[in-house]
Formats: structure tokens, C-alpha cells, sequence
């Protein structure tokens, strides 16, 4: 058994609203040092197999097909053994 | 004529959508197909209504391509048969990879909700026919996630290709070159942000999205009614 913890955000080259949004609040709060905030998505879920190979193509598969959408996303996850 | 108006978990203009063909086409029949449906065959062309299919999880549309009905929706695009998605509807089709590129939320991250003026960039497609080219419409919208987004590069095919039907004169959303509608390479796919249900009577506030089903209806006569109706067969 794995934990995936997969991470989601807009590709660096799609403009980001709610970041940006979030940046300015943060600059006006006195962070100026805050610069690119990204903001994305966070998802946990247990993979029910046991071989990490096997557990690692199924998880891309899943970004790829429902999790994020490539045109605008990029992913990037963790496993952990349970 | 047979129209499909699918409805998803969460749709929630299907019945604008439905009364827009009863009210602008009183020769068609319409009927509205569950999203668990396995066979669109019977109709000759699939509307997919706005909304909140699914309540907008993950991503507006992600959840909605993946129901039964999709596959079928893909083989009525695939046969080359008149295919609408509006908002929802639209987010939907992109999701489903039946139109290049993705819906971001709106630049302001406001929901806007209000009538916008279109120009109409093409009017050589079946669901513009009735429109002038370069002619300005006004069609409601009402949307948090309109901001269209496609690479450079499938911007000039869009653009070489006809396929940007409908821009907005005052861009609302964000979206990459005012678009606020894209057909496929064929042409009989259309998705679009703004509502022409919404838009389809003068006490509405607007008629210019009559001609739009006009349009369609023009197209299926011309190519299916006519020879239908000599041979004497499923008109």
C-alpha cells in the first residue's frame, strides 16, 4: 500500500489570476520578498498495490487522464510506503 | 430534425436550452438524453447545455467527459453531426478533447454575469450562416471560468483554420485573443462561453442567438431534410 501525494498547478507559462491576487495581498502585507506565487492543488489517496513501479504508472495515469489537464497543468507526486 | 439536449449531474441550462429549439424551431423535435445514455443515433444533432455538471470538481467539465453519454457525443462529432456545448457545455468539449486548449478562471476571479457584445469572425460554419460576417450580436454570459487559453501555436491554426468563430469586442474574461468561441478543424463542433438560449426572444433583452439555431436547422435541411423528405423517408 502507497499514499500518492500529488500536487497540481498551472504551467509556468499560463498566467496564474489567483496567485497573482494572492502576491499583491501579500506585497501589501509587507512580504514584498514574496515573488511567482502559484497557487494549485493538493491531493491525497491510497494506491492499493504493493510493487512502487507499478503504483508510480498508475498514479501518472491518473494526472494524465482526470487529475490535471496537460493543456493548462502540470503534477508532480510523492509516494509513500504505508 | 432531432436535437439531443444532454443533461449532466449539475446542468442547469438544459431547459433554456430545450424551449430555445421549441420557441426558434417549431419544425424539430427535441428531447432531453441523460447523461447515462448509450445511444445518441436517432438525433441529428447534441446540444450540451450549461451548468454546474458535478458541482465544477477538480475542474469545470473533468468529471462530465468521462460520463456514458460522452463516447456517443464523440461518434455524432466524429459523423460529422452539428455539435453546441455552451459554458459548461463548452469546458466539457475541451476537457473531452473535441476542441483544442483549456478554460481558466476568469482574470478578475469574479463570476460575471452580463450581456456582452460578440463579433462574428466567421460566418461560413453551420452554425452561423445567418449571421453577417464581422456582424456585432449581443448574447448573454454568466461564467467564472470563460478565460480561454490555448498555446501560440494553436492559436494561428485557430485563426488560419476559421475555427474562431465569435470574439468579444470588450473581453470580459482574460481569454487568449477576446475568444469567446472555437469550432473543430471540421466545423461542426462549436463551443462557446456566451448563452445563445439565453438570447433567443426581444423581452429576453436579446434575439441575436436565434439565428445561431437558425443556422443549424438551415444546415441540416439543405444537406438531410430535402433528400429525406423526396424519398419519402425519416424526415
Amino acid at each position: 500500500m502507497y499514499k500518492a501525494l500529488i500536487y497540481v498547478t498551472l504551467k509556468e507559462s499560463v498566467l496564474d489570476p489567483q496567485g497573482n491576487a494572492v502576491k499583491g495581498s501579500l506585497h501589501s502585507l509587507g512580504f514584498g520578498e514574496a515573488k511567482d506565487v502559484r497557487i494549485g492543488k493538493y491531493m491525497e489517496l491510497l494506491i492499493d498495490l504493493d510493487d512502487q513501479q507499478q503504483a508510480e504508472t498508475r498514479v501518472k495515469e491518473m494526472c494524465e487522464k482526470l487529475l490535471a489537464n496537460t493543456v493548462i497543468e502540470d503534477y508532480r507526486f510523492e509516494l509513500i510506503a504505508q | 430534425m432531432k436535437f439531443a439536449v444532454i443533461v449532466f449531474p449539475g446542468s442547469n441550462c438544459d431547459v433554456d436550452m430545450y424551449k430555445a429549439i421549441e420557441d426558434c424551431l417549431p419544425e424539430a423535435q427535441v428531447d432531453y438524453v441523460w447523461h447515462a445514455e448509450k445511444d445518441l443515433s436517432e438525433y441529428d444533432a447534441v446540444l450540451l447545455p450549461g451548468g454546474f455538471s458535478y458541482g465544477d470538481y477538480l475542474r469545470p467539465g473533468a468529471i462530465a467527459r468521462f460520463s456514458t453519454v460522452m463516447e456517443e457525443v464523440k461518434k455524432a462529432a466524429d459523423a460529422g453531426k452539428p455539435v453546441l456545448g455552451v459554458c459548461n457545455g463548452f469546458q466539457v468539449l475541451l476537457e473531452a478533447g473535441l476542441l483544442p486548449g483549456a478554460m481558466r478562471r476568469n482574470q478578475s476571479l469574479k463570476f460575471v454575469c452580463e450581456h456582452t457584445e460578440l463579433s462574428v469572425e466567421n460566418n461560413e460554419t453551420i452554425f452561423t450562416s445567418q449571421y453577417e460576417r464581422g456582424e456585432r450580436i449581443v448574447i448573454p454570459i454568466a461564467h467564472g471560468d470563460g478565460n480561454y487559453y490555448c498555446d501560440q501555436e494553436t492559436l494561428e491554426e485557430l485563426k488560419a483554420n476559421g475555427q474562431v468563430v465569435f470574439r468579444y469586442t470588450q473581453n470580459p474574461n482574460g481569454s487568449v485573443y477576446d475568444i469567446a468561441g472555437i469550432t473543430n478543424k471540421a466545423g461542426n463542433v462549436l463551443g462557446m462561453m456566451p448563452h445563445p438560449e439565453r438570447a433567443v426572444h426581444e423581452w429576453l433583452g436579446t434575439e441575436d442567438g436565434k439565428r445561431l439555431f437558425q443556422s443549424i436547422f438551415t444546415y441540416w435541411r439543405e444537406n438531410h431534410g430535402a433528400a429525406s423528405y423526396a424519398s419519402g423517408t425519416d424526415a
